[in-house]
């Protein structure tokens, strides 16, 4: 049994330590909005923050996470009002199958939190998360309106 | 109730449903039937507060079908579109009422060319009623009544009813039996950009995906197919695992190994640690290599089914002023949908139910009812949202009675879940091909004759062999027959089947993939062996078709944009390709640069479409810069290839995807001309290599004839 803290809330997980933190979220939180895509850190569809930090979560011993703040997608908005990355996808219209997009708006959200103002550059080498339905010319949009919000 | 598991399913889906909108779960009609107005038609409910409900048949899995199917409902209901909520009717309910949705399967672009008409009479059906229900009320005459907004004005007396007023009245009364439907210069929703309905859940991360479908008592199972297709299994150690916490079942079928755990992670731990051994069905040695024999065999085979044939083609090489020829291939691709492949099914007796993320909801419960040897009367399905689709979950249900037999095993529901290496490793993938060319050019350099010869793995004679007419996969040939944009006066396209043991299906744009590839660069050969600008080549060239005006038309419109007649950035060349897919027109023009040390840049890529009408610009022109990614993807990077007669390929490290850094800027030109009904999901995706590789060849003189691009030295020598 571990204790995460996810979203502000303390769950006690009956995981092995070794157990992915995904896996953790996902199954025995319940917490679904983190998805599954690779399993090997490359695709970013489960990327949460980590004491702020944007995180692969399959990549993550659940173990690893003890003692941290744990963020999902779930606990982005803040008081029922979305994040302004959230904000800036829905004003964008972002999202197609939507399934990585969890995982697209954690990641940008940690690198406004870093680069208030990033640049082309600073969103390509940050933004490696993979989009099949090939939403990028909109996450690259939004993330500049969501600088400038 | 569930007697069996204790399970009151349809209260659990309702409360999920309450609590967080109808979008986070597929909704089924049935399962907020409690509280409803009756329906106005299969297709409308109405609230007393004025809430408009409308279904959707077809699967959403990001073209957003969701937003513009009902568009085409509420247009002509007249209704306030603010006001708007969707739900997807469950497929045995389709088959319990006649199919009054008609067809779920949703793929080759045909979600809005198939379903306008009768949704839009829907709409107009619907709305007739309202309007006779008001003035039945009023004791006026219903043509003094119209509709606005869902408002039923009395144009004499200015009284007015909202349509939630009088939808329980109108649902009594018996539906004209002709409507008629506005003239497309009426519309005010139809053509004009309308957010899409998902977003918000979107962002959130709250719509159920079927991999995060959660049902009490649930349980969760792994499993491994035989690495070699059409291979079967031998044996299973599983002392391994005696001690694994967790663990419910291995279970053992004729292709594969599942084991049926407390969770997925602990499935698929124990599913690593179990000592298997596969019969290879003596496919064990097959490789690329072999497959490529295989091929060659083809494009030198002396019977071939022939598409098409004009002229004489004898006759058409005897005086060429030049003869030109070249041989072109493509790989295997995969899908790789984000959401690897999945479903879970509770099977009870001799009934079974299921969710699933599927294109086709109908063919799901068929292919569970006919693994449980039950009637499909037995089957409830509910559909899920989609974490993306390409013709991965449409013709091809192998995830359900691979699920079906694993939940067979075990008496609670079971979610079973393709690790996304199985996923790379198990598809029905887009076929290797290749095409030989030959060509005679007269004194202009326009060609005199042309014979396409195909060869490679046809999807119909695997998939649906009943598709073929004497033995001739015409699908197979799309591009290269009444489609072909340009006059040849003697010409043969023909196509000798070789079908591997790999399982082939309907990757997005289907054969277009390879046949676009192929045709539009051996043009651009033309026209370079012509000296003629590749433009101007195929302007000269499209000449009688009978969709001429529309082939040039998009290709016009592509190159104004492009601004083809001037001059690129430095060290950017452009190519371009022209297509027709689905009904629908479109050409792209590519500008690309090689970097000294053979590196692709495409900073922009235009695209001119032509699907006749737009429903929704906003996600056509998204669907536009999918597809743009999609045929992108896959020129730069994608590959299956096959070893030891199994893929060699497991996930996204050697499986590449494009990625934000390499997304060029896509400029959607939307040039309906009117008249007909097309799709957008597909047609794109065609364009893109052909018109990458032309310009890859104006920048370096270096023709590529094979995909993908990965594979090609492109450095300066």
């Amino acid at each position: 049994m571990i204790s995460l803290t996810i979203n502000g809330q303390s769950h006690n997980v009956d995981v092995e330590p070794d157990t992915p933190l995904l896996w953790a979220i996902r199954e025995n939180v319940g917490l679904t909005g983190t998805k599954y895509g690779c399993g090997v850190a490359q695709c970013g569809s489960c990327t949460v923050h980590v004491d702020g930090v944007a995180m692969r979560s399959c990549a993550v011993p659940a173990s690893a996470a003890i003692g941290k703040r744990i963020t999902t997608i779930e606990g982005l908005a803040e008081n029922g009002v979305l994040h302004k990355v959230q904000k800036a996808w829905v004003d964008h219209e972002v999202p197609q199958c939507g399934y990585c997009q969890s995982g697209m708006i954690m990641a940008v959200a940690a690198l406004l939190k870093d680069k208030p103002k990033p640049t082309d550059a600073d969103i390509n080498s940050a933004i490696t998360n993979i989009c099949r339905c090939g939403t990028f010319q909109q996450v690259r949009e939004a993330i500049h309106a969501a600088a400038s919000a | 109730m569930n007697a069996a598991s204790g399970i009151d399913r349809r209260a659990f889906l309702v409360k999920v449903a309450a609590a967080s909108g109808a979008l986070t779960l597929g909704f089924d009609v049935t399962q907020a039937a409690a509280g409803r107005a009756p329906e106005i038609t299969a297709w409308i409910v109405i609230q007393p507060d004025d809430t408009v409900i409308i279904r959707v048949a077809r699967s959403e899995m990001g073209q957003g079908t969701l937003t513009a199917l009902p568009m085409l409902v509420a247009e002509e209901l007249e209704c306030d579109w603010s006001k708007v909520t969707v739900e997807f009717p469950r497929p045995d309910e389709n088959l319990r009422r006649n199919r009054i949705w008609g067809d779920f399967s949703t793929g080759g672009s045909r979600s809005i060319r198939n379903s306008q008409e009768p949704l839009r009479k829907a709409g107009a059906t619907a709305r007739d009623m309202l309007i006779a229900a008001a003035a039945a009320r009023w004791g006026v005459a219903a043509n003094e009544c119209r509709a606005r907004n869902s408002v039923i004005t009395h144009g004499p007396s200015g009284r007015t009813l909202t349509f939630g007023k009088v939808a329980t009245a109108a649902a009594k009364i018996a539906p004209p039996t002709e409507v008629t439907l506005k003239d497309p210069a009426q519309w005010r929703l139809l053509g004009t950009p309308v957010r899409r309905l998902d977003v918000t859940d979107k962002v959130m991360g709250k719509p159920i995906y079927g991999i995060d479908v959660n049902l009490p008592g649930m349980l969760h199972a792994a499993l491994m197919q035989c690495p070699v297709f059409k291979g079967t299994l031998k044996s299973v150690d599983e002392s391994g695992i005696a001690a694994m916490r967790g663990v419910q079942k291995v279970v053992k079928l004729k292709d594969a190994v599942a084991v049926v755990a407390e969770t997925w992670w602990l499935a698929k731990k124990a599913l690593d640690a179990l000592r298997i051994e596969w019969d290879d069905g003596g496919n064990g040695t097959t490789s690329g290599d072999s497959i490529r024999d295989f091929l060659l065999g083809g494009l030198a085979a002396g019977e071939a089914g022939i598409g098409r044939t004009d002229g004489n083609l004898a006759e058409g090489f005897a005086n060429a002023a030049q003869r030109i020829e070249a041989d072109y291939s493509v790989p295997f691709l995969a899908h790789a949908t984000m959401e690897p492949q999945n479903c879970t099914v509770h099977v009870t007796g001799n009934t079974a139910e299921i969710w699933v993320p599927t294109q086709n909801g109908e063919a799901a419960m068929a292919s569970a009812a006919h693994t449980l040897g039950i009637s499909s009367q037995n089957v409830r399905v509910h559909k899920t949202m989609l974490g993306g689709g390409f013709g991965r979950r449409g013709a091809t249900q192998d995830f359900v009675p691979l699920a079906v037999l694993i939940a067979k095993e075990v008496d609670r529901p079971v979610k079973v879940v393709w690790s996304r290496e199985e996923d790379i490793r198990h598809d029905y993938y887009r076929p290797v091909a290749m095409a030989r060319m030959s060509a005679a050019l007269d004194a202009a350099g326009m060609p005199r004759a042309w014979h396409v010869r195909m060869t490679g793995n046809s999807i119909w004679s695997t998939l649906m062999p009943t598709a073929l007419r004497g033995g001739v996969d015409r699908q197979f040939q799309e591009g290269f027959l009444a489609d072909m944009p340009y006059d040849i006066p003697h010409y043969l396209a023909d196509y000798a089947i070789r079908n591997t043991h790999v399982p082939v299906g309907f990757w997005r744009c289907v054969n277009h993939t390879q046949n676009c590839f192929f045709r539009e660069s051996f043009i651009d050969e033309m026209a370079h062996a012509a000296g003629v600008d590749p433009l101007e080549y195929r302007r000269r060239l499209i000449g009688r078709h009978r969709h001429a005006k529309k082939f040039l038309a998009v290709l016009n419109a592509a190159a104004d944009r492009a601004g083809w007649n001037t001059p690129a950035a430095p060290q950017t060349y452009r190519g371009l390709a022209v297509n027709e897919a689905y009904g629908t027109f479109v050409a792209a023009v590519a500008e690309a640069s090689v970097g000294a040390d053979g590196t692709v840049r495409t900073p922009r890529i235009v695209v001119a479409l032509d699907p006749g009408t737009i429903v929704n610009p906003l996600t056509a022109e998204m669907q536009s810069e999918s597809a743009v990614v999609f045929g992108l993807t896959a020129a730069l990077y994608g590959e299956i290839t096959i070893k030891d007669g199994r893929v060699e390929q497991s996930n996204f490290d050697n499986y590449r995807m494009l990625r934000l850094a390499e997304m060029p800027k896509v400029e959607t030109v939307l040039a309906p001309s009117g008249g007909f009904w097309a799709g957008c999901g597909e047609p794109p995706v065609a364009v893109v290599a052909p018109a990458l590789c032309n310009a890859i060849f104006a920048a370096t003189g270096k023709r590529i004839r094979s995909l993908p691009l990965k594979n090609h030295d492109l450095r300066k020598v």
